[in-house]
């Protein structure tokens, strides 16, 4: 099983993958493709990544979350290449016994996504420009210095 | 005793920075020991347009984020990172 996919993200099979009749709460979390006053005309945003390394991050972000949830069940699909404004990126699915632990669980690892998993964003616009996103959300127009 | 053992580090560079560069992957030769760092140098001295890189960039070894002072081997894969903007 792969927790990339280049196509539509479905939230019914992220569901189905964390339903059981002992968890009574789950938590669903879509990210989507923003583009509000903020974002200038982004039509899309078309998203890369270091593919090998996300499933490897990802296996370990969700053991992480196994070891602090452990009754819960979590299911996650990050989609790449060119998303239009409105679609989703990233579909996360917690469900536990409780909703406390559906809520919190969901939450660490859309959390952990931004932190650890290596993908990156370019917007796209309808004039043609495109620009790399910076991870506080502004764009980027220097070369980065980290330190 | 022979010298310090040369051995080559494939380095892969994504998003902004294989723009940058105008590459995706290179192989640089390091004397052993080695850290990233080294590698990261090497990899700005044998490539002009490398030096557009961060000299500390976000770095994985084998899939793993490390630090600049992790040590690397022979058949390591070394990648230098953007800053994460997933989700």
């Amino acid at each position: 099983m792969s927790y990339l996919t280049r196509s539509l993200i479905s939230l019914d099979a992220l569901l189905a993958e964390v339903a059981g009749p002992e968890r009574g709460g789950t938590c669903a979390f879509l990210g989507t493709v923003r583009s509000g006053p903020e974002e200038q005309g982004v039509t899309a945003i078309e998203y890369s990544a270091y593919e090998e390394m996300v499933e490897a991050e990802f296996a370990r972000l969700l053991a992480d979350a196994d070891a602090r949830w452990p009754e819960a069940r979590i299911a996650v699909r990050h989609r790449l290449g060119v998303i239009p404004a409105g679609e989703a990126s990233i579909a996360i699915a917690a469900a536990a016994p409780h909703r406390a632990d559906a809520f919190a669980a969901c939450r660490f690892v859309i959390e952990e996504v931004k932190r650890r998993i290596p993908v990156w964003k370019k917007e796209l616009r309808a004039d043609g420009t495109e620009t790399w996103v910076d991870p506080s959300g502004h764009p980027t127009a220097h070369p980065l210095t980290h330190d | 005793m022979t010298g310090a053992e040369t051995v080559t580090i494939r380095v892969r560079l994504f998003a902004r920075y294989a723009e940058l560069v105008g590459r995706a992957e290179a192989a640089v030769s390091v004397p052993l020991p080695a850290t990233v760092g080294d590698v990261v140098r090497r990899l700005r001295d044998e490539i002009p347009a490398a030096r557009a890189l961060p000299e500390r960039p976000l770095a994985a070894v084998n899939l793993r984020q490390v630090k600049l002072d992790a040590r690397v081997k022979d058949g390591d894969e070394v990648a230098l990172l953007p800053p994460i903007a997933g989700g």
